[in-house]
């Protein structure tokens, strides 16, 4: 299932792929740029920066905790340190370090994570990072950064080196198709705006967005006009892009390759409920661990495809106050 | 190691007597500024002639005037429930004035319950959740390699804290990076909070263990500054792996009745408690 194929966008490779070369242009660029890695360097695509400097890369085996505050201690001596695992590896089994050696300290560490979302398929619920936005969104000082495209990827990872603080990065297994061409911009906590519309905005992210696009046609082609964000910062949000797609479509949908409790889609809704109740619906995983298979046969038993969101969109719409 | 300090270049002498002074000074500011907020003042009196060695005993080079000095050693004080003992050292020091210790655990203030980076000067590291010390000063020992600079890094721990999975990872990693600028300095006191180490979670044999996993050891009276100075300067001749000194110490150190009763962890004292334990220090 070619993600994007409706509307007729490049396919690309695996987005680690284009992680692993973001993070060599990173350490090309800036001396301070140090990787770590869970020894897992050759799945996430860090290995590009062992072969190219390996003084400035680290395997600290398959010990994430050790990992993060490594990093945090890096940091505080003026490095840039990005560490790097699969996302669920990483952010639970460092969750308290996380927390305390980087988001209390406020330190200047990225955590890069791959395989995200449902991505891992086959592996099974063990190997998939489905809380993400939950277990980092509450967490003060953190950004968190999640990229729908290769010039995404490369834009988010130099974002993250120039900005000082905590970064979350979330890379995938999947080859996500070119949405953007090299001009595009990217500013942390500005939604880009991929399709203008009047009836519904469908904010997504990440591997989403190429779907959220397709949906966007299914609905064109019934006459429906359907905005699509994408909102790569989950956090600091585009509270402005949020509620001025709430005044001007009157519905709206969220899409994202988690659980939808404690996702963005929450946190949409947190900004609305506050200023300009809205119609709105969710697509993302419900309240369960999903089972093991390809990530279309689990995009396709979790709803998560275009007529999926379209189908939200619809629902949403006949929900406005007329 | 000459500290180049202007602070600390007074306290090079190594007279024990001045040691033990200071030592008593710091347990009864200690006392003074727990009696209100609370805090682990038997946690902290078994670190105090530790941060005393390394602090007065000439061993870490600091700035107070410039405490984000680039080639200063940084000290990471992982046992987070210690930070009123290491408050009144970084105040001896010179990092603030002895008067602001009184604002400890006060709201607004930088002198939390548990030491958060940066909310005071001399603070390196957050601590509170036990077993993360250790990393972090890894990766600063590491960061020190990198930028070709020669500080040490000194972790204080708790020995209950090495119950914490993070402290063998952090010690694998270090000996295989051969970070031989990184000593840790455990403060066995043989006490966690609900009871003595051996009976709740032992985990002897404890020297064993760390050599085991390529560390040097030293071993010390972790309340005899001249004996904890000796085990400090004999790790500086160490160049190839990190350095743990276990300092052999006793929880609530000074004070009798607080030395036999291991509940007091994480008690303060009372008004009568303190006047009681605050005359055995003076006689100590």
């Amino acid at each position: 299932m070619p993600l994007g194929e409706r509307s007729g966008l490049k396919p690309a490779e695996q987005m680690r792929k284009y992680l692993g070369e973001a993070l060599l242009e990173a350490a090309r660029e800036n001396p301070q740029v140090v990787v770590l890695d869970g020894d897992l360097s050759n799945s996430t695509g860090a290995s590009t920066v062992r072969e190219a400097f390996p003084e400035r890369f680290f395997n600290m085996g398959i010990a994430e905790s050790n990992m993060v505050s490594v990093s945090a201690g890096l940091a505080a001596c003026g490095y840039i340190p990005f560490a790097t695992s699969l996302t669920t590896f990483l952010l639970c089994n460092a969750y308290d370090q996380i927390r305390l050696s980087v988001a209390i300290a406020g330190l200047n560490v990225k955590l890069a994570g791959s395989h995200s979302g449902l991505t891992t398929g086959r592996e099974g619920p063990s190997s998939m990072s489905i809380e993400d936005f939950s277990l980092l969104g509450g967490l003060p000082t953190f950004t968190i950064l999640v990229p729908s495209d290769p010039i995404m990827m490369r834009k988010a990872v130099k974002a993250a080196v120039e900005h000082v603080g905590p970064v979350f990065i979330r890379s995938s297994r999947e080859a996500m198709p070119y949405i953007y061409d090299e001009n595009a911009p990217f500013a942390i906590g500005k939604a880009n705006l991929l399709r203008q519309g009047k009836d519904v905005t469908i904010i997504a992210c990440g591997l989403m967005v190429a779907v959220a696009l397709d949906a966007a046609l299914i609905l064109a082609e019934e006459g429906i006009q359907a905005r699509v964000l994408d909102m790569h910062t989950l956090r600091p949000l585009d509270d402005a892009a949020i509620k001025a797609a709430a005044w001007e479509t009157g519905a709206i949908v969220t899409a994202e390759e988690q659980l939808i409790r404690g996702g963005m889609g929450s946190a949409v809704a947190q900004v609305l409920a506050e200023c300009c109740p809205t119609p709105m619906r969710f697509v993302g995983l419900k309240d369960e661990y999903p089972c093991s298979g390809s990530l279309e046969e689990l995009m396709r038993k979790y709803h998560l495809m275009p007529e999926d969101v379209a189908k939200a969109a619809r629902q949403a719409i006949a929900a406005k106050v007329r | 190691m000459v500290t180049t300090s202007s602070k600390s270049e007074q306290c090079v002498g190594n007279d024990a007597e001045r040691y033990r002074d200071i030592a008593r000074r710091v347990r009864l500011d200690i006392l003074e500024i727990t009696l209100r907020p609370g805090g682990h003042v038997s946690s902290c009196f078994s670190a105090v002639e530790i941060m005393v060695a390394l602090y007065f005993g000439g061993i870490v080079r600091y700035r107070p005037e410039q405490p984000h000095w680039s080639e200063r050693d940084r000290v990471i004080l992982s046992k987070g429930h210690a930070a009123p003992g290491f408050y009144t050292i970084l105040a001896h020091a010179g990092y603030f004035p002895i008067s602001e210790l009184s604002k400890f655990r006060m709201l607004d203030t930088g002198f939390h319950g548990h030491p958060v980076q940066d909310a005071l000067p001399g603070v390196e590291f957050t601590s509170g959740s036990l077993g993360q010390g250790l990393s972090f000063g890894f990766g600063q020992a590491l960061a020190a390699r990198l930028s070709k600079l020669d500080y040490r890094v000194y972790v204080i721990m708790g020995d209950g804290e090495c119950q914490e999975g993070q402290v063998w990872e952090a010690a694998m990693a270090a000996a295989h990076f051969k970070t031989a600028n990184l000593v840790a300095i455990v403060d066995h006191n043989k006490y966690q909070q609900t009871g003595p180490i051996s009976r709740e979670m032992s985990f002897t044999p404890f020297a064993e263990k760390w050599q085991s996993f390529g560390w040097h050891v030293e071993e010390a009276d972790g309340h005899d500054v001249m004996d904890l100075l000796r085990a400090l300067r004999a790790l500086q001749q160490v160049n190839d792996k990190p350095s743990i000194i276990i300092a052999h110490t006793v929880k609530g150190k000074g004070v009798s009745f607080v030395e036999k009763d291991y509940t007091f962890h994480g008690k303060a004292l009372n008004k009568e408690q303190l006047e009681k334990a605050r005359e055995e220090i003076l006689c100590h």
